[in-house]
């Protein structure tokens, strides 16, 4: 049996995965009919696997965002398998295509998918990242999650900064019923995050999450500054900020890379919630990013709406890009 | 990292043609497999890096070599040459309508930086054009974008106009277009919501506003570090509504912006304005020589010179030269030095803007903390006219003296010190350098990487 259809067992086993798989497909609908009917159209079109079929191949996952170094990595691995399996034609190289990419994310430590949250006490979630990339939205989407999930929630309106980032917060926390701990604009955001952790203890709320203003990561006085925000949440609450999650456009190409690294030489990202999936960009570097500073994805932005951010899962990315590839590889089992 | 310049890239191939008359067809092939991947690692659309290397190799090969420049040299000039001659072509500014109101509509993706862009916009216009901006909130979606769009206003002292959340976009335009002329307004710049190219239903609403009246420019705002999936973005909004130009904004950050070359290529529109920062003075007229030595990684040069010729006042310029040479630079010294190259802009931009300035030595860590500036300046300050001239008074009850009048310590004193004499040691070294005429010696520069940290 092919890894993709044990994966799909596993993933289709129970029926609460399959709804959050089914969600996963349809926003992942646009990066999936393009890239796996490119996958097929490369199937059909070379049949043999030969230098040429690696040679789109590569262009396929170069046009993903995936980035030279990584696409190269996988295209050695990839070779070698062929070679060692003594494929000959490319019926059901796709499943060997996902298999390495789901290696290549997921070499080097155990990292963890989902998010830590205490059993006891306050959990605090810091956002950082870049302008424009969606940590407000996500903040509010997060909320929603959480809630859903019957946690009490507060958030942070950490961004003094930018003009309507605080009401941009606060009409959040309004859609979501939570409450937003908020200074006036251009005031200090590390008081603010004082002032929301004092409140989130004395409200025992279960997580609280920071909202920070978007800085390019080089910088360097708004990377300190952030590093002070850092610093007023580990000192105010032991062990915090248990999660920093590191907000990340799929549009961006390989400056995501560069951003990673800063940031999370600067806060200790935990990890990536990758935004604007819904649109055409794949969002590809994340799997260099895995590979090579070792911080995983966590949630994936699919949309614009409350309910539009879901957890992110190798198996199942990897299973959303493959999906339309695998089912016809059965169909021929069928057959057989 | 894997963010070598092209340059770098090329040193393999360029040591092996080295001596050679002529670039043979091979030597092309391998070196535009290095331009090739400098380019895709610059966010270049695969698509449009190879159609360019195409173009490019059939202009290389079997050039002459100059005697002046090697075949490597000689490469990334002609990949350069044809970068900018992509990218450029007319420098246009602003089209305004021959009968007021100019409208000008401003689109593009979530979080590309529109309402910024907006108001950075009308400050030019106001500024530079003399006329009198209306600025429409029609981002009925994002919460708090017409609050974004009002502060925004209120800091420029420009109209806004909002109708709220609950009207359409095309409603509020159409209104727009009424109170302008009411209020005498000869610009209407329009900020519409952040939309996903492929949102049939959000695309429509674009084509509907321009309905009312055709806008007089169209600008795609895009984020410089979009990848590759910039081509789709650009095609499709130049599909639906026509988009005349492009804004690239966020580029005061650390991204190659392969982007630029991507969108002009697809949409054959112009790039008008850079986004170089989040003050509301921070849109600069788009450069394509620049903006090729950027994509390239060749650093800025053209930039840093003219923010130097700016900036630095050519009679001082010599007069400190003559005291490098002569050894009779001060602390009064340095602090004018200091004073020039802050109104040349924050350091760590000027940094970046120095070809190859990640392969110096010393260099390549500089990250530059200006508090640190400010605390130079203070112990500085806290010396005597005598201390500043002859440094080498300064003893130990001198130095606690001058922690104390400058709040800081006798450490950070003592670093200051050194690192002094080490900069006119540096000095001494680089004059003398130069007047041999011989740059061969690799320049070493001690104490740079830790002076502003």
């Amino acid at each position: 049996m092919s890894f993709l259809k044990k994966m799909k067992e596993k993933l289709t086993g129970t029926s609460e995965s399959e709804t959050v798989s089914k969600k996963f497909k349809d926003g992942l609908s646009k990066t999936r009919t393009q890239f796996t009917s490119k996958v097929n159209d490369l199937v059909a079109k070379y049949r043999k696997v030969d230098e040429d079929f690696f040679e789109e191949l590569e262009d396929l996952l170069l046009q993903a965002d995936v980035g030279v170094e990584t696409v190269m990595e996988l295209m050695d691995s990839l070779r070698f398998e062929v070679q060692r399996k003594n494929m000959k034609d490319t019926a059901g190289i796709q499943s060997v295509i996902s298999e390495k990419l789901v290696e290549i994310y997921e070499t080097g430590e155990e990292e963890l998918n989902e998010l830590l949250i205490q059993d006891n006490g306050l959990t605090v979630i810091l956002f950082v990242g870049v302008n424009g990339v969606g940590k407000t939205t996500s903040i509010g989407k997060l909320a929603h999650r959480l809630k859903q999930q019957g946690k009490t929630v507060m958030l942070a309106a950490g961004d003094t900064f930018r003009a309507g980032a605080i009401e941009q917060l606060q009409v959040w926390g309004d859609r979501v019923g939570v409450e937003v701990i908020k200074q006036s604009e251009g005031s200090d955001p590390a008081a603010v995050m004082y002032d929301a952790v004092r409140s989130a203890k004395s409200r025992g709320v279960n997580v609280l999450i920071c909202d920070t203003a978007g800085r390019l990561q080089n910088k360097v006085n708004l990377m300190k500054e952030l590093q002070k925000i850092h610093k007023v949440l580990e000192r105010e609450v032991p062990g915090a900020p248990h999660e920093v999650l590191l907000a990340l456009d799929a549009t961006t190409g390989q400056n995501a890379m560069i951003q990673a690294q800063a940031f999370k030489e600067a806060t200790n990202v935990t990890g990536i919630v990758l935004t604007k999936l819904d649109g055409t960009a794949k969002g590809g570097i994340v799997l260099a990013i895995r590979n090579k500073l070792h911080i995983p994805v966590k949630f994936v932005g699919l949309g614009e709406q409350m309910d539009d951010l879901q957890p992110f899962d190798t198996e199942k990315y990897v299973y959303g890009l493959f999906a339309e590839g695998l089912e016809q590889e059965e169909g021929n089992d069928f057959k057989n | 990292m894997a963010f070598e310049g092209l340059a770098e890239r090329l040193q393999g191939t360029i040591q092996r043609i080295k001596g050679k008359g002529k670039v043979s067809e091979a030597d092309v092939k391998e070196m535009m497999k290095e331009v090739r991947f400098a380019l895709i690692e610059a966010d270049v659309n695969l698509k449009v890096v190879k159609e360019f290397v195409k173009k490019v190799s059939e202009r290389a090969v079997g050039v002459d070599v100059m005697k002046s420049l090697t075949p490597g040299q000689q490469v990334i000039k002609i990949v350069k040459d044809e970068l900018t001659q992509l990218m450029g072509g007319e420098q246009s500014s602003i089209q305004f309508a021959s009968k007021p109101p100019t409208i000008i509509m401003m689109v593009g993706l979530q979080g590309a930086g529109k309402t910024t862009t907006t108001g950075k916009l009308a400050n030019i216009i106001r500024k530079k054009y003399n006329r009198n901006p209306l600025l429409v909130a029609a981002d009925i979606y994002r919460p708090a974008a017409i609050q974004q769009l009002e502060t925004i206003g209120k800091q420029l002292s420009l109209p806004v106009f909002s109708m709220g959340i609950d009207v359409s976009p095309v409603e509020i335009v159409r209104q727009a277009l009424e109170k302008a002329k009411e209020d005498h307004n000869d610009v209407i710049i329009i900020d519409t919501a952040g939309r996903l190219h492929i949102d049939e239903k959000l695309m429509q609403e674009l084509k509907d506003i321009t309905s009312i009246k055709q806008p007089d420019e169209v600008f795609l705002v895009v984020d410089a570090m979009t990848g590759q999936d910039a081509v789709n973005v650009a095609q499709s909004f130049n599909e639906t509504v026509g988009i005349t130009g492009v804004i690239l904004t966020k580029l005061d950050g650390d991204t190659r912006g392969g982007a630029a070359l991507s969108i002009r290529s697809v949409a054959g529109k112009p790039i008008k304005f850079v986004g170089m920062g989040e003050k509301m003075d921070a849109l600069e007229s788009f450069h394509p020589e620049r903006m090729a030595s950027r994509i390239l990684g060749m650093g800025d040069m053209l930039s840093l010179i003219e923010k130097a010729q700016e900036n630095v006042d050519v009679e001082k310029a010599k007069e400190l030269e003559e005291k490098f040479r002569t050894q009779s630079f001060t602390f009064d010294d340095f602090i004018e030095q200091m004073n020039q190259v802050k109104k040349m802009g924050p350091l760590e931009d000027i940094i970046k803007m120095l070809p190859g300035a990640g392969k110096i030595k010393g260099l390549e860590n500089a990250k530059v903390d200006e508090k640190q500036m400010v605390r130079v300046e203070a112990i500085i300050y806290a010396m005597t006219p005598h201390e500043k001239t002859t440094p080498s008074i300064i003893n130990s009850s001198r130095k606690k003296r001058i922690a104390k009048g400058s709040g800081t310590s006798i450490q950070d004193i003592n670093r200051l010190l050194k690192q002094f004499e080490d900069m006119k040691k540096m000095m001494k070294q680089m004059s003398s350098n130069m007047q041999q005429q011989k740059g061969k010696k690799k320049m070493k520069m001690p104490g740079l990487d830790s002076l502003f940290k």
